[in-house]
């Protein structure tokens, strides 16, 4: 019995690449995101932009002799790591996706990579986790980021504030891996730099009332106070309320908290306040905000690393020959890095087919995606700063 | 200088949040309490009747705002506040027909009817929840400050300012005249009598010749105008979300336990107690205590007691304490 089990185990393995490869097929890739809790402004804009490189694939027909892509949707409702596990799931083991986009949140994210991925054998790939522990986790090469870890984001944040000759920072942050990691790489960065940081104290998300918080933040002072939060979030709260009480009048947002909601809340109210957010000024970005026109915001953190991480995905299978996790793992750093012809968004198709002659690409995507051990972006990023009320771009650094 | 100083950044950070977020405190609490010592049950569902009347408020407010209703520097909200506490009066009044009273005429014990509290109070999230949705909602309007940290200080010259928003101007105002109306109703009028007799004594009251009916109603239409009151200061000054009026529950009873179940009074000293514990077991002391102290004597530490994630653990604390040692209140309510 045990025999024919495995037999037949066997053939249907065997079975598989022979009936992909004998006629056109479907792959399905999996976009994982928090569509609804905390950055449910953010994740819709991130999906469709994923969704908009799977269809540009699909489009072209070039995929391993013509294999269309098409896109499942799964919730990971940010916060509920078990909510994010049922979800990845579903969908690798119903909807047999063989990649996943995602997730976005980085609590997320490690408790899919450790319950599904890595022990399904599937490639995932986040555009927006940037806790540092996702650096040194154990993921048997099944796991990349087109975000770069906070510890770098803590390194720019500190040289934003010290080029401005502000050395004395109150750091509130949202109670998660978020929050707690970018804070710690933050002020460990500062200090080093000879800045100091006045307290660091953590705010938890969805009160309806942070005036407690904002009282310890002034009582320890600081020329600006650093929100490591969410803008949909906790963190909105705390700068309205050290509005109010006249604590702070400026601040230094890092990524989570850019995005149009923040102009909405507060406008000209904090105007001089600075911040920064994963993006580039490479070619790629202004063909990638093109490309999109008003299918949705290409602007909204996270966009351009949301079509990177699928296009990436699929050009890795192209390299590989296969759609197989396993074999296409190892090709994601070799098409994303130099070198190779350079590809920008819009431009699959042309990869597909270097790719398919047995040549070399080196992706440069929307956000010019540059992976470095253990498989994450080296990142560099947009320098923010509230000028009449809108965010408006400084530099690239 | 310095002693103004510190009194300002104290009453910046401490004085005046403390005192706003304790009248809330004490209106939902005396809520609480009047269901406690009338109807003997301790209702759970409180915190969501709460939320109830103020999603009628904001609904209402939307709908005057659109029609381009006013109050000016107030926000429209008080004009809606009527509505809101009559939708919030007939949503306890079809609750009690349709569940407590059942309970009532089988003279059900109290944690019977505690349980069927956190039933209404399922029910009642669920369907806010439904018509409003889970988010957050800012209904507030017009001028947002009595006085601002900027202009004070401007004013003054001293170096901390002092902002007073116009929803905690509001709230102490309002609920200043609320409890003074709930003390004359209870001492003055023939109802309110006839409601702190039934509270001494059901069967003493019945045989003087007290409708019972009609203190259940009496209560419940005064606890719908509590809740709706309570509901909607707390929103202004804050903001609407359902799940936090959810949450609300635990610091409003403790408020109530705290005083003493059953003793109006006792409600509203005990929201105060929770509302300050809160907020100055979780102030960081440093900054009042640098302008008090000659500068040899600085603390150079926050001075804070505990980190304010700690702020809900401050409630249990509270409550623990009262319950250990004097398990009737403060205000001598009766035993929980």
């Amino acid at each position: 019995m045990k025999n024919l089990l495995m037999t037949s185990a066997a053939m249907a393995l065997a079975a598989g690449p022979v009936a992909a490869g004998s006629h056109s097929e479907e792959i399905t890739l999996g976009v994982l995101m928090g569509f609804t809790g905390p950055i449910e402004s953010l994740t819709p804009h991130m999906a469709d932009a994923a969704e908009m490189a799977m269809k540009e694939v699909s489009d072209s027909g070039k995929l391993l002799d013509g294999m269309t892509v098409t896109a499942e949707r799964g919730d990971t409702t940010c916060i509920d790591a078990s909510a994010a596990t049922a979800a990845a799931e579903r969908l690798v083991t119903a909807e047999g996706a063989k990649g996943i986009v995602g997730a976005a949140c980085s609590g997320a994210t490690t408790s899919v990579l450790s319950n599904v991925t890595k022990p399904n054998g599937v490639v995932q790939i986040s555009p927006s986790s940037t806790s540092p522990a996702l650096t040194t986790i154990e993921d048997n090469g099944f796991f990349f980021r087109t975000a770069p870890s906070d510890a770098r984001q803590g390194k720019i944040m500190s040289d934003i504030l010290m080029d401005r000759g502000i050395e004395e920072v109150a750091v509130t942050y949202t109670n998660n891996d978020y929050g707690k990691g970018l804070a710690d790489s933050f002020e460990q960065a500062f200090e080093e730099a000879g800045g100091t940081v006045t307290i660091s104290a953590a705010h938890e998300d969805g009160k309806a009332d942070y005036s407690a918080e904002v009282g310890a933040l002034a009582s320890a002072g600081g020329e600006r106070l650093v929100v490591a939060g969410y803008v949909d979030q906790g963190g909105s709260g705390v700068v309205r309320s050290a509005l109010d009480t006249g604590a702070f009048s400026t601040f230094h947002f890092p990524d989570g908290m850019i995005g149009t909601k923040l102009e909405e809340n507060f406008g000209t109210m904090i105007d001089g306040s600075t911040g920064q957010l994963p993006g580039t000024d490479s070619p790629g970005k202004d063909k990638f905000e093109e490309m999109v026109g008003d299918a949705f915001d290409a602007t909204s953190p996270f966009t351009g690393e949301s079509y990177d991480a699928a296009a990436l995905i699929l050009m890795a299978m192209q390299a590989a020959g296969s759609s197989d996790p396993a074999e296409y793992k190892g090709h994601v750093m070799d098409v994303a890095n130099a070198p190779g012809e350079e590809i920008l968004p819009g431009e699959l198709g042309k990869a597909l087919d270097i790719l398919a002659d047995g040549g070399d690409v080196d992706y440069v995507g929307a956000t010019a995606v540059e992976l470095i051990e253990p498989g994450e972006s080296a990142g560099s990023y947009r320098e923010i700063e509230i000028k009449d009320g809108e965010i408006t771009t400084v530099q690239y650094r | 200088m310095d002693f103004l100083n510190a009194i300002v950044a104290l009453s910046n950070f401490v004085l005046v949040p403390a005192i706003a977020y304790g009248s809330q405190l004490a209106l939902g609490a005396l809520g609480v309490t009047l269901i406690y010592g009338i109807l003997r049950f301790s209702n759970f569902a409180h915190g969501d009747t709460m939320a109830f009347g103020t999603m009628v408020t904001i609904l209402m407010t939307w709908w005057l705002q659109s029609m381009g209703v006013s109050l000016g520097p107030l926000p429209t909200a008080l004009l809606a506040l009527p509505v809101g506490i009559v939708g919030c009066m007939a949503l306890v009044l079809i609750t009690d027909r349709v569940v407590y009273r059942f309970y009532r005429e089988q003279r059900a014990k109290p944690v019977i009817l505690v349980i069927v509290s956190i039933g209404v109070m399922f029910i009642l999230n669920g369907l806010v929840r439904f018509i409003i949705g889970p988010g957050d909602q800012r209904f507030a309007d017009g001028e947002r400050f009595i006085i601002t940290a900027f202009d004070f200080r401007k004013m003054t010259g001293l170096q901390e300012g002092l902002a007073l928003k116009t929803t905690q101007g509001i709230t102490l105002v309002t609920a200043v005249i609320v409890v003074a109306l709930l003390f004359w109703f209870l001492n003055h009028t023939r109802a309110g009598k006839s409601m702190r007799a039934y509270s001494d004594n059901e069967d003493l009251a019945l045989l003087s010749g007290i409708n019972p009916d009609r203190v259940v109603m009496i209560t419940w239409l005064i606890v719908g105008a509590l809740a709706t009151v309570a509901g909607v200061l707390y929103g202004l000054d804050k903001s609407f979300k359902p799940f936090t009026y959810l949450q609300l529950l635990l610091p409003v009873f403790a408020s109530a336990i705290v005083g003493g179940l059953g003793n109006p009074l006792g409600a509203i000293a005990g929201g105060f107690v929770i509302a300050f514990s809160e907020v100055m077991v979780t102030y960081a002391w440093k900054k009042v205590l640098g302008h008090l102290l000659p500068e040899s004597l600085e603390p150079s530490g926050l001075v804070q007691l505990l980190s304010t994630d700690y702020k809900f653990a401050v409630s249990f604390v509270i409550l623990l304490i009262v319950l250990l040692f004097r398990p009737t209140g403060l205000f001598r309510g009766k035993a929980v």
